[in-house]
């Protein structure tokens, strides 16, 4: 029998026993769930007391048309919001930038100021619906907007619960919505994370993504290893400004991804949380174990799914809930079956949720903690995969760390040689995948139901921005944004001055243009 | 191959117009045309179309591809086209097009003057013996 690997490079033995199980480790690290090292999950009780929360990714357009498709989500049964921003916002441009122009609310919510920001949340309960912002580069004047909006509706900061993915280091690495260099972009992250445990100490400030490394190339342990290396790096960073680490530690969440083999899923995740637990004690002195539980959204990722025969992604997206409840995820999201071509239509995306429904209610996926406990397979497994993925982050260290390797390019580029190697083994047929490699079919060409771009909508925004700039006060949005640019000039925090500027209407573009001045732009180190 | 192809090797500009941050295919796309024998220049990300056409024009590249998974192929390319036009490079250099592309959209990207669209998928063999199929030796 020819042995067999795992992505991430492990060999599975095609029979596991209480002998293997000894040899990986044993089971002496396995603990109770909701108990240091937290291997079996972070609640005692996990999904018993309460399912995961279900949080599709979704926003285009403007922020009222993003705010209908919001509503129309809970209507449905959805118990989060996980908020899509188009891409001029990611990057910190408003919507009548040149470069903004064909983009304005294509891939996401235009948000040039806090009026749509209130408009996208009007009505929503924010203590009920937890609400997660999916903003990087731009992350400070959008976290700003969204306390100042929270705010002035009368929800307290000091109780307000949601998180912000504020993960920039993966941005350079995969995703690309950078805007400044290096330092100050993990400096303004410091910013959020200060704030944050200072004055919204509910609030998660990051979400460390190990879900977009894995998207641009890299093996499931190495998403685990990077992803825990980069939350180690905004850790460190804290500490060095004298925060305290187990207040900055319950603020930092994660995000992964699912594709690919379950079983192989499944060892990430309980290792990576075991891992993550021990760290944070050992390495950092953290005693809250509160502040060691890693807490996450796991869902099913793009890279899973294909273009060709696209109803088999429905299939996938089953198969990957499954993984990540098995595998005790916080909350869920899967990407929806049209998404190969499209952002998600209504249908898509109700069916999205309504798999994770079935999971709940139908399959018995919460009928008991962490369901794979014991298995020889399962346990030897989870140790193996500790053991790689420490060896992983041990190996970046040795090359000096995961914000130096960005800064040279080198992550990047051993994440892209890595995506080049999968697809020449998809290529080849080493690896399969069902529709595209193996059991291809003759498609005929198919209507899609794409989600339509409207040109209309965004000139609206534009028109919009314009009225905003006319009625606010000008000169106090001037006098506060110079107050940003003070701030930014001394190294003080600028997230206070930032929710000043921006309630006073200041824009995102215009925020980030003066930080831009104060920082520079990231130069993209181009490297094969 | 021909034996002066051997000598000259095709130069081929990759770019990420408009602001879109998915380059994972770009790279790929590039690295598997240097497999091939093709000298690739690869912008980086949120390349101005007047860019394009400068890097085209410095690089003396006979190909142009670019990369666009954000939906806004149509008015990118058009974009790029006016620039290319500009610069006197339009139908005189290959130009390509490759992502998230709908079938639906490739008869009017082909109207615009694009030579060929390659959407997520396509095996790269086929992007460079397309190339260098209409690249004249």
């Amino acid at each position: 029998m020819p042995p067999l690997f795992w992505e991430s490079g492990l060999e599975v033995k095609p029979v596991y026993t209480a002998t293997d199980l000894e040899a990986s480790g044993g089971t002496g690290r396995i603990g109770l769930p909701g108990e240091y090292p937290f291997t079996r999950g972070i609640h005692p009780q996990m999904y018993r007391r309460r399912p995961f929360t279900m949080r599709q990714y979704s926003g285009f357009g403007t922020a009222a048309e993003t705010h209908e498709r919001f509503l129309y989500l809970i209507k449905h049964g959805q118990t989060g919001l996980n908020v899509a921003f188009d891409l001029p916002t990611q990057c910190g441009l408003d919507s009548d930038d040149p470069m903004a122009e064909a983009e304005v609310g294509r891939v996401g919510m235009a948000v040039d100021s806090l009026a749509d920001m209130e408009e996208a949340f009007a009505d929503i309960d924010l203590n009920e619906i937890t609400v997660s912002l999916t903003i990087n580069g731009a992350a400070v004047p959008i976290m700003a907007m969204y306390f100042a909006m929270a705010r002035k509706r009368g929800f307290e900061l000091a109780s307000l619960r949601g998180t912000a993915q504020n993960d920039i280091l993966k941005e350079f690495i995969g995703r690309g919505t950078w805007i400044f260099p290096v330092e100050p972009s993990i400096k303004l992250i410091g910013d959020t994370m200060e704030y944050c445990a200072k004055n919204v100490p509910k609030y998660s400030p990051v979400s460390v993504c190990g879900y977009h490394v894995r998207e641009s190339g890299a093996n499931p342990a190495q998403e685990m290893a990077y992803g825990l290396a980069i939350a180690c790096a905004y850790l460190d960073h804290a500490l060095a400004r004298g925060l305290d680490a187990n207040r900055v530690a319950r603020g930092i969440t994660f995000n992964f991804d699912i594709h690919g083999n379950l079983w192989e899923q499944v060892a990430k995740f309980r290792a990576g949380r075991r891992l993550w637990a021990r760290l944070l004690r050992e390495r950092y002195g953290v005693d809250d174990p509160r502040a060691m539980q890693l807490r996450m959204i796991a869902g099913g990722g793009g890279g899973g799914l294909t273009i060709q025969q696209p109803e088999n992604n429905i299939v996938r997206g089953a198969y990957y809930a499954l993984a990540s409840a098995l595998s005790g995820t916080q909350t869920m999201a899967l990407c929806s079956y049209d998404e190969a071509y499209t952002i998600p239509s209504e249908h898509a995306a109700r069916l999205s949720l309504r798999t994770m429904q079935i999971l709940i209610h139908e399959v018995g996926l919460c009928d008991t903690v962490d369901p794979l406990a014991g298995s020889y397979f399962v346990e030897s497994t989870t140790n193996e995969m500790e053991r790689r993925i420490e060896a992983l982050m041990a190996e970046l260290d040795a090359q000096g760390g995961i914000v130096k390797g960005v800064a040279e390019g080198r992550v990047q580029a051993a994440v892209n040689r890595q995506a080049y190697e999968l697809e020449r083994k998809l290529h080849s047929g080493e690896i399969k995948k069902v529709g595209v490699n193996v059991y291809e079919e003759e498609e005929e060409e198919r209507e899609v139901e794409l989600h339509p771009y409207r040109e209309t909508e965004a000139r609206r925004q534009v028109e919009r921005l314009n009225r905003v700039r006319r009625e606010r006060d000008g000169a106090a949005a001037d006098r506060l944004l110079e107050r940003v640019r003070q701030a930014a000039r001394a190294g003080e925090n600028v997230m206070p001055s930032v929710i000043d500027a921006v309630e006073a209407y200041a824009t995102v573009g215009e925020v980030c243009a003066v930080l831009r001045e104060v920082y520079g732009t990231y130069q993209e180190p181009v490297r094969f | 191959m021909s034996e002066e192809r051997q000598q000259r090797r095709i130069r081929v500009l990759i770019a990420k117009p408009g602001l879109d941050g998915h380059d994972v295919g770009a790279k790929l796309v590039s690295r598997a045309l240097m497999d091939a024998g093709m000298e690739v220049i690869y912008t980086g990300l949120r390349q101005a179309p007047e860019a394009i056409a400068r890097a085209a024009m410095e690089e003396a590249v006979d190909v142009v591809g670019l990369s666009v998974l954000s939906g806004a192929h149509l008015p990118l390319c058009r974009k790029v086209k006016q620039a290319l036009e500009d610069r006197r490079l339009f139908g005189e250099v290959l130009w390509i097009v490759g992502g998230n592309v709908p079938r639906g959209d490739h008869a009017e990207l082909r109207a615009l003057g694009v030579d060929g669209v390659f959407p997520t998928g396509t095996p790269f063999e086929e992007i460079a013996r397309f190339i260098q199929d209409k690249v004249p030796a």
